[in-house]
């Protein structure tokens, strides 16, 4: 009894300190090979031969590569990657293994379209996939909010997103703001308020965190643009009235009626070049803002909080 | 080593014999004889290339299948014979029986192997009439398979010393194909967060890693292994054979046999 009391101790001993040494030599073997656990390799690529491979279990195969398609594109992102050339046939694969896998179209709409480093840039693959999720799912209203997001925000394609707007709003307990949106597609006013409009409902209608987050940093970046545009519009009425460019932020302000110290979302005051140009006194913070950027400046690719 | 291991082991080595496993060098003959003959006729320019994956793949296959197969039953079927309340009559102790296995399949699959490597070399010899420097690296591809092969034994033998062969071959079968994906599953977990980026680093260590193991597409490609993924890969396979034998062993210790 005692002799097996003692070799049980050994073998313990052992077992935890082989597990010790494995795990550490493993950690070592991984420094050696450092691609290895970031391969970014599609084995197969055709949607068919992986449905029939999966014998049947398709859904779980699906929710593996759609997985796969979240991890690849946040990693990426997070690297500050320029290309995503494996997102495509990432969600095309989950989309054709589980065609009701409504997320992975929501997430195409997102990241697809977009051009790099906040996308893709491939926006007629985001088309087609969402047109192959229409097809497989006619009564997700939210698909072809998607397809006229794409078509408007990527494209400008107006006929085409106000089409897509309009066919949504024909499907059954269609949000009413789909009707709307088709009316101002038609005569595409009102830039900023449908942009707010989309990306606001953007981020009502999905629970994933990355195109929430997306939808956020968008709704941002809008205010200002909104703004510099507003205070630029100010600048120049200042300059026909007086034949000057205002010598500070608060002669404009006081001059032309505005809040004395107008500020972006985050709560910086705007800043006026001595040329009388608005700009956002820290732009990395406004990854997706199109106005009020130092000339010259390129913007960061990240998004509000470090999800990733 | 221990004489009674010897004895265990070699014991082991003659039984797998009489099983008549080692018949799979015929079938595996037959199967590189007839595809350097055919890779000689269709393939252009990569007769060496596929000799050598095709050849590779199998001695690896072979072998893992072979291991499982007589891994799972080296305990179970001593139970059944009752051989086992024999040899544990005499002043054999429970951890002899378990390591004297271990090498005896372990012998028995180096001893596959080398034949196989034979056939591998003969068939490469076959397709390309010469052989080159370069070809030396396959040495290194079946030393990495035989350590993939030690791996897996000690795997057969844990799941053997508690569980039936039938559950025991599924265990160990899973463990090889999750494995083959350790890096993947390694990846996985570095991009999770919290609780689960713990979790799934755990489960990823404790999981065999074949995937450094395997470097049969490099090697085809005349890619050198450097010698410190060789002794990596060696210190690897000896601490996890020693890790599932330990776990064996407790096991085994504990088991009632009555």
């Amino acid at each position: 009894m005692k002799q097996r009391r003692k070799i049980s101790i050994i073998a313990a001993a052992c077992l935890v300190v082989s597990l010790a040494a494995s795990a550490l030599v493993l950690h070592q073997i991984d420094q050696l090979r450092p691609q290895a656990t970031r391969q970014e390799v599609l084995y197969l690529n055709s949607p068919t031969v992986l449905k029939r491979l999966s014998l049947g279990y398709n859904g779980l195969l699906a929710d593996i590569y759609w997985t796969r398609a979240v991890q690849y594109f946040g990693f990426r992102h997070h690297n500050h990657a320029d290309s995503y050339n494996l997102l495509a046939p990432l969600l095309e694969i989950a989309a054709h293994l589980d065609p009701h896998l409504v997320v992975a179209y929501h997430f195409g709409a997102s990241f697809l379209a977009p051009a790099p480093p906040n996308g893709a840039g491939q926006p007629a693959e985001a088309i087609r996939l969402m047109e192959y999720g229409i097809q497989n799912n006619p009564t997700e209203w939210r698909l072809y909010y998607d397809l006229g997001f794409v078509y408007y925000m990527n494209l400008k394609d107006y006929p085409k997103a106000a089409d897509a707007f309009a066919r949504g709003a024909k499907v059954p307990d269609a949000h009413p703001f789909l009707r709307l949106l088709a009316a101002q597609m038609a005569e595409h006013a009102g830039e900023f308020e449908t942009a707010r409009m989309m990306w606001r409902a953007t981020y009502e209608n999905n629970r994933d965190e990355l195109i929430r987050e997306n939808a956020v940093e968008h709704l941002r970046a809008l205010r200002v643009d909104e703004d510099v545009t507003h205070l630029q519009q100010a600048v120049t009425r200042f300059g026909e009235r007086t034949g000057r460019l205002p010598t500070s932020m608060g002669e404009l302000t006081a001059a032309e009626g505005l809040p004395p110290v107008p500020a972006d979302p985050d709560g910086h005051p705007y800043r006026m070049t001595g040329e009388g140009r608005i700009e956002l006194r820290v732009p990395d913070d406004f990854p997706f803002a199109t106005r009020g950027l130092p000339p010259g400046y390129t913007p960061q690719p990240k998004f509000h909080s470090n999800s990733q | 080593m221990n004489s009674r291991i010897v004895h265990i082991a070699t014991n082991t080595f003659r039984e797998a014999v009489r099983d008549r496993v080692l018949y799979n060098l015929i079938a595996f003959a037959l199967l590189l004889s007839g595809a350097a003959v055919l890779v000689g006729q269709i393939s252009i320019e990569i007769e060496k290339l596929v000799v050598i994956n095709l050849g590779l793949t199998a001695v690896s296959l072979f072998g893992i299948v072979i291991a499982i197969f007589i891994g799972i039953g080296l305990v179970s079927k001593e139970i059944e014979k009752r051989t086992l309340y024999t040899v544990l009559s005499r002043p054999v102790r429970r951890w002899e029986f378990i390591v004297g296995k271990f090498f005896g399949l372990a012998g028995t699959l180096v001893v596959n192997t080398f034949f196989m490597a034979i056939g591998v070399f003969a068939a490469l010899l076959y397709v390309s009439h010469h052989l080159v420097k370069s070809d030396a690296l396959i040495l290194v591809a079946l030393y990495f398979i035989i350590l993939e092969f030690v791996i897996i034994c000690s795997l057969a033998l844990l799941f053997s010393s508690f569980s039936s062969p039938l559950l025991s071959a599924v265990f160990a079968f899973s463990l090889f194909v999750i494995g083959s994906f350790a890096e993947d599953l390694r990846g996985f977990a570095a991009m999770a967060h919290g609780f689960t980026r713990w979790v799934a680093t755990g489960a990823a260590y404790l999981v065999p890693n074949f995937s450094a193991l395997n470097v049969v597409s490099s090697i085809a490609h005349g890619e050198p292994v450097t010698a410190a993924l060789i002794l990596h890969n060696t210190l690897y396979a000896l601490f996890y054979a020693a890790m599932a034998l330990s776990g064996a062993v407790l096991i085994f210790e504990h088991r009632n046999l009555k």
